[in-house]
């Protein structure tokens, strides 16, 4: 860390001070997550999130592992191993529904951190690559998510591992290929079972180790704060430790609380009763859907009905995945100096709307393909592309902002009505 | 710093109370490992035994190990209660290892004391050994009519699993 | 260079997407999607009916559960199979284990094994320990037996289907005369069934609770049409999840203990941010009050406005 005022780690017991002589664990860990990383003082609930990701991270790969133990990949076996993991290993229940409501646990509160990166601006130089490392862990949690979701082999499962195989096949030239050598085969079976449980297991270590980078890029400018001002002096920050541990760590209880209502008390509600069905590749579900938090992507794939030079369906595909790719450019689409949305009035707006219609994409996603879902669909991803690719860089040229405070600490003395200057202005006289 | 000691009591607190929580989640995790249900069903079995004739045995399975039922002629019963139980490397009289009425129904696991072969002996025509009751062909253990260990290198005799009559030609084994 | 290579892009995709609307909104207006005959007639679960394992501290009653497997053992086990149940599952319900032992040893299916003489296919009778036996060899032996239809696995079947066990209990008993004004091609064919709440209006099984004292209760409860479905449906919430009841007394005690612990935490992290401890970092810092005091008087001895 590189605020020149961050406490030097001194370990006191005699054991602490062998063990970092001959491996620097400890001081990593003091200086990453210790009295040795100073952080804003004036960070907000949504700074909270990413260790809520980290925590969810944690609690997938630990019941994912135990239930691998008892979980049987094959297509004549995969749907009788998970009731057999319901019904008779030892608290497989439990197992089970915190693993399955666990993965919406991960996706909520990542599309909350994630939210809040766009609003306070947090991509914006020079935390890019912390922006891109991050959707890179987000991509890599939906293939996980995906394979994942195929695993207990229930009708779902299987058409929805048809569903998204086939949409590989829409790519010209290669698509066929490609979709044949996914799946192994010509459509969703034994194969594809298998490889997908490898990668499943698989993919979660990667995740860790795209996490650690990200905090690692991170640590180096260290952690952004709701103003967008950047740190200044020691009285802008506290050690991360014990203030930051001590707000994660209620914060963390309170969501696993909500975690807990959903495991114990409505551990179906997120689900799908089909998949509750054994997958039979003859009979296919009067409305495949996928689980919820794919909702807004399935709907911008199926807002595509018409071909324009390209099939409708390549359309789809391609503003899909163009949809998340797209935020890999943010921090160039979005120019503005002011980072933070709390500063940009206009922006704060347009952002609004886009929570909106997000939602609103979600909740056509998850509905039957017919009007007037699609219709809304249509418009919603006209609004999300818009938003990125033409309001976003028009505004950050045009838009007029709040000045901002001279520092964090000021921020946090005065509010929001702080004896602010205009952006570039001469601090005040000295305190 | 009487003050700050006693305020740091709420920090001791919440993290032991956490901590409590997070050891309490320990036990669904290493308790999943322990035999399901499925497989603690099987853990008791019963078995049909009217039609093993005397000087016959059957192998049968419980709890995926073979099982040794042999119904013991009066000779095979003499031979081994002529011996000094005292004596054997593992000392055992016939009476110890069969139920009290029903003396000539020896049931055993049919796996060596030595290193886990299954024994010759239970099947028509198999080795019996030099003392008439088993032969683990593996590195030459023999064990006699009451499936006591006579000569090679196992330590102890084949083991009698927990079993009970239900009737005279029922036994429920586990 | 970015933001012009976006632009169009994002005009491309704004483009394509308006082009779908527009044919999309076009085609709404000149011919407005028709509700579908079997959306018109279809009918939701009912919401009148209650168990007694509804809400969160809701359980089974296991009297309920008996009569239910009653019901499924002398009306739908026949073409029904319950794969995922075992017969030593029943302990739950309440039947001891001689009880458990001669309900498997009764059981009108016997359990594929192997003659262990000529080692021909043969059948055994049913041990606590084995799964409820399929009544059919295979899918294709269970849809000759029943017009081409397949009876589903009842296991799972609460929540296969959306609505749950009122969805059970209404299908059961929802079957009636198809209405006047129902279409002529989704009137029920042969061997088919008018069921409003059957998702495609007509359904191949058979009206299964047909009478009344179809079935004799153990327990002498008068066995009405109506009786028999509730009954049935409880028994089938059971075998969907069986373990409700654990389900929700660990949830109690879960909740319970990460209340505690968010509330200690809470104050812990309040202890931290405004407690005396934390005073050596707020002294230096602007937030604390004497610094406060001492900018305030700089700035009325500056003659800046505060």
């Amino acid at each position: 860390m590189s605020f020149p005022w961050a406490e030097e780690y001194r370990p006191k017991h005699p054991f602490m001070r062998w063990m970092d002589d001959r491996l620097p664990l400890p001081r990593l860990v003091y200086n990453s997550v210790g009295g040795g990383y100073p952080v804003p003082r004036n960070l907000n609930a949504f700074w909270n999130f990413g260790v809520l990701a980290g925590l969810a991270l944690v609690i997938q790969i630990v019941t994912g592992i135990v239930l691998a133990m008892h979980y049987e990949p094959s297509v004549n076996g995969a749907f009788a191993s998970v009731e057999h993991i319901m019904r008779d290993v030892n608290q497989g229940w439990f197992l089970r529904y915190l693993h399955a409501n666990g993965a919406s646990f991960f996706f909520i509160v990542t599309y909350i951190h994630i939210f809040r990166g766009l609003y306070y601006g947090s991509y914006k130089a020079p935390r890019e690559m912390v922006w891109m490392l991050g959707l890179v862990i987000f991509l890599l949690m939906m293939a996980t998510a995906f394979m994942g979701y195929v695993l207990p082999w229930g009708q779902m499962s299987f058409w929805g591992a048809q569903v998204i195989t086939g949409l590989f096949g829409a790519i010209p030239l290669v698509g066929e290929p490609i979709q044949t050598w996914l799946v192994g085969g010509f459509a969703p079976d034994q194969a594809t079972l298998t490889r997908f449980f490898s990668l499943h297991y698989l993919l979660p270590f990667v995740i860790a180790g795209v996490v650690i980078l990200h905090i690692w890029a991170l640590h180096i400018p260290g952690s952004g704060n709701p103003t967008g001002v950047d740190v200044k002096t020691p009285q802008d920050t506290v050690p991360f430790h014990p203030f930051y541990t001590a707000k994660d760590g209620w914060f963390a209880g309170a969501a696993l609380t909500l975690l807990a209502l959903l495991v114990f008390f409505l551990p179906n509600y997120l689900g799908h009763a089909d998949n509750y069905i054994e997958a039979n590749p003859l009979s296919t579900p009067a409305h495949i859907v996928p689980e919820w938090y794919f909702w807004p992507f399935y709907a911008i794939l199926r807002a595509f009905t018409v071909d324009f030079i390209l099939p409708a369906k390549l359309w789809g595909v391609l503003a899909m995945f163009g949809s998340i790719l797209l935020l890999f450019f943010l921090p160039w689409l979005d120019k503005s100096p002011v980072r933070s949305g709390s500063y940009r009035p206009t922006f704060r707006i347009f952002f609004y709307v886009l929570l909106v219609d997000i939602a609103i994409l979600g909740f056509c996603g998850g509905m039957p393909a017919e009007e007037p879902w699609v219709m809304l669909s249509q418009v919603a991803t006209i609004y999300y592309f818009a938003y990125f690719l033409i309001i976003l860089p028009v505004l950050s040229m045009v838009e007029r902002t709040l000045p901002l405070p001279n520092s964090i600490s000021e921020s946090v003395l005065h509010g929001e009505k702080a004896e602010a200057a205009p952006l570039g202005a001469q601090p005040a006289a000295a305190e | 710093m009487d003050g700050v000691r006693r305020r740091d009591f709420i920090n001791i607190a919440a993290v032991s109370f956490a901590g409590v929580g997070g050891a309490t989640l320990l036990y669904p995790l290493v308790n999943q490992m322990n035999p399901t249900a499925d497989v603690l069903a099987l853990a008791q079995i019963d078995v049909d035994i009217s039609a093993i004739e005397a000087g016959q045995a059957i192998k049968t399975v419980w709890r995926k190990q073979p099982i040794f039922i042999r119904n013991l002629t009066p000779a095979e019963i003499q031979a081994a209660n002529a011996v000094d139980a005292g004596s054997l490397r593992d000392p055992q009289s016939l009476a110890e290892r069969t139920k009290e009425g029903h003396n000539n129904w020896l049931i055993t696991l049919g796996v060596c004391t030595h290193l886990g072969c299954v024994p010759l002996g239970a099947a028509e025509g198999e080795n019996r050994g030099e003392y008439g009751g088993y032969f683990c062909p593996c590195h030459g253990s023999h064990y006699d009519t009451a499936a006591r260990i006579r000569k090679g290198p196992a330590p102890l005799n084949l083991e009698v699993p927990e079993y009970e009559f239900l009737t005279d030609t029922s036994v429920r084994i586990g | 260079m970015v933001r012009i290579l976006g632009f169009l892009v994002g005009l491309g995709f704004v483009g394509v997407a308006a082009w779908s609307l527009l044919w999309g909104a076009i085609a709404y207006v000149s011919e407005p999607p028709q509700e579908t005959v079997e959306h018109h007639f279809h009918k939701h679960a009912r919401s009148d009916v209650n168990f007694t394992f509804d809400g969160p501290f809701g359980r089974y009653d296991r009297q309920q559960l008996q009569r239910g497997f009653q019901v499924y053992r002398d009306v739908c086990a026949a073409c029904h199979s319950l794969r995922y149940v075992a017969f030593r599952n029943l302990h739950d319900l309440g039947y001891n284990e001689a009880e458990v032992r001669a309900i498997a040893d009764q059981w009108q299916i016997q359990v594929p094994s192997v003659n262990p003489d000529t080692g021909e296919p043969a059948t055994r009778k049913a041990l606590p320990s084995d799964r409820f036996p399929l009544p059919y060899a295979n899918d294709t032996a269970a849809r000759a037996a029943n017009n081409n239809a397949l009876p589903p696995d009842l296991s799972l079947m609460v929540k296969a289907r959306h609505g749950g066990a009122p969805y059970i209990y209404s299908l059961l008993t929802g079957y009636q005369d198809p209405p006047a004004d129902l279409p002529a091609e989704n009137r029920p064919g042969q061997g088919l069934h008018y069921n409003p709440y059957f998702a495609n209006l007509n359904i191949a099984m058979p009206p299964p609770l047909a009478a009344d004292g179809q079935v004799t209760y153990a327990d002498g409860t008068p066995a009405t049409r109506d009786q028999m479905a509730r009954d049935v449906s409880a028994f089938l919430a059971w075998t969907a999840e069986p373990t409700l009841e654990s389900q929700r007394q660990m949830g109690l005690v879960a909740l319970i203990f990460l209340i505690i612990a968010t509330v200690l935490g809470y104050l812990s992290y309040q202890n931290i941010w405004h407690g005396p401890s934390s005073r050596r970092v707020r002294e230096t810092g602007v937030l604390d009050p004497e610094n406060q005091a001492k900018a305030a008087e700089a700035k009325s001895d500056a003659g800046i406005a505060g």
